[in-house]
């Protein structure tokens, strides 16, 4: 099956009721593995049993990250390729997006305090992940505020595509400005700074929380597809009662 | 286990709590969305509304069971 042929909505929930239990049942195992792996991986000599904090808030930041990128190039789909589930994709990926980014902020929290001794500073990493927060919330009140889908898919694609901006202003925040946060350790030119110890559990917790994800987006994007199907079904019916 | 944890176990159990609390509710909420869409969808095709496509392809093979029409459509 091709990419074409997915942009057919009937075709794409054939394709997705197919994958979507096998995507589950990796994340099972995936997490299972990985919360193994974290329950035998040794404590850092800085941050102690902290570190366990660590293996949930750095995927759930990138993720955060990633979750904003996808609806990024879908908003492309609608704007230039205007692809039939361009739109339908971001609009499922935003409260899985704003879910992970709310618990990256809720982690870096309980981990910033008996670490750095507060919960939250206004530097410039936190900010701009709160900020990518509000971002989602506002494209999920754009989307509740325009009725008609054609309009507020164009709409929500060009504050999706303003607010990308705000991606390399995450990732490099770190090194442009002066942090509390500590600079990348694993998406470094020179190679990742953790130890394989510690390295394996946070990769594979990483991977979890990724197919996660997928399953996530998968399961909303073909919800997103019955509502549609439901509304035009039930502006038929208001058109016939007419 | 939980001293194991260390002086801060309440902060590692806590941020293992909403992870938890995170994923478990994206999950009904994919689900339960998708009952009720299901559901309410079933209840227009029971009053007879169908999508213009699946109309065309009743037209074209009216001998087609309804029970397939309705798998295509889904």
């Amino acid at each position: 099956m091709s990419l074409a042929d997915l942009a057919n909505p009937t075709r794409f929930l054939a394709f997705a009721g197919r994958l979507i239990p096998w995507l589950a049942s990796l994340t099972v195992v995936l997490f299972a593995t990985g919360l193994v792996l974290v329950a035998r991986s040794p404590a850092d000599y800085l941050q102690g049993e902290t570190v366990r904090i660590m293996y949930i808030h750095v995927p759930s930041a990138w993720l955060s990250m990633l979750t904003y990128g996808i609806m990024a190039v879908s908003a492309l789909g609608t704007l230039v390729w205007r692809h039939p589930l361009a739109d339908v994709a971001a609009r499922a990926a935003a409260p899985i997006g704003a879910t992970f980014t709310a618990l990256a902020l809720v982690t870096g929290s309980l981990w910033g305090r008996p670490m750095w001794g507060t919960y939250w500073e206004w530097d410039a990493r936190l900010t701009s992940v709160l900020v990518l927060f509000i971002m989602y919330l506002g494209l999920i009140a754009l989307w509740r505020t325009i009725e008609d889908p054609t309009r507020g898919a164009r709409a929500a694609a060009i504050l999706i595509l303003v607010g990308s901006v705000n991606l390399p202003i995450i990732k490099f925040s770190v090194d442009w400005w002066n942090t509390l946060h500590q600079p990348a350790s694993v998406f470094r030119i020179d190679g990742p700074t953790i130890d394989a110890t510690m390295l394996l559990p946070l990769a594979t917790m990483a991977l979890a929380f990724t197919v996660l994800l997928a399953t996530l987006h998968l399961a909303a994007m073909r919800n997103e597809i019955l509502r549609r199907r439901i509304r035009a079904l039930g502006l038929t019916a208001a058109g016939a009662a007419r | 286990m939980i001293a194991s944890l260390g002086p801060y176990a309440n902060f590692i159990l806590l941020s293992y709590a909403a992870a938890t609390l995170a994923a478990l509710g994206l999950t009904l909420w994919v689900i339960l969305d998708h009952r009720r869409l299901r559901h309410t969808l079933t209840a227009l095709e029971a009053r007879g509304l169908t999508r213009r496509s699946a109309r065309a392809a009743a037209r074209l093979a009216p001998e087609t069971p309804l029970e397939t029409t309705l798998e295509t459509q889904a």
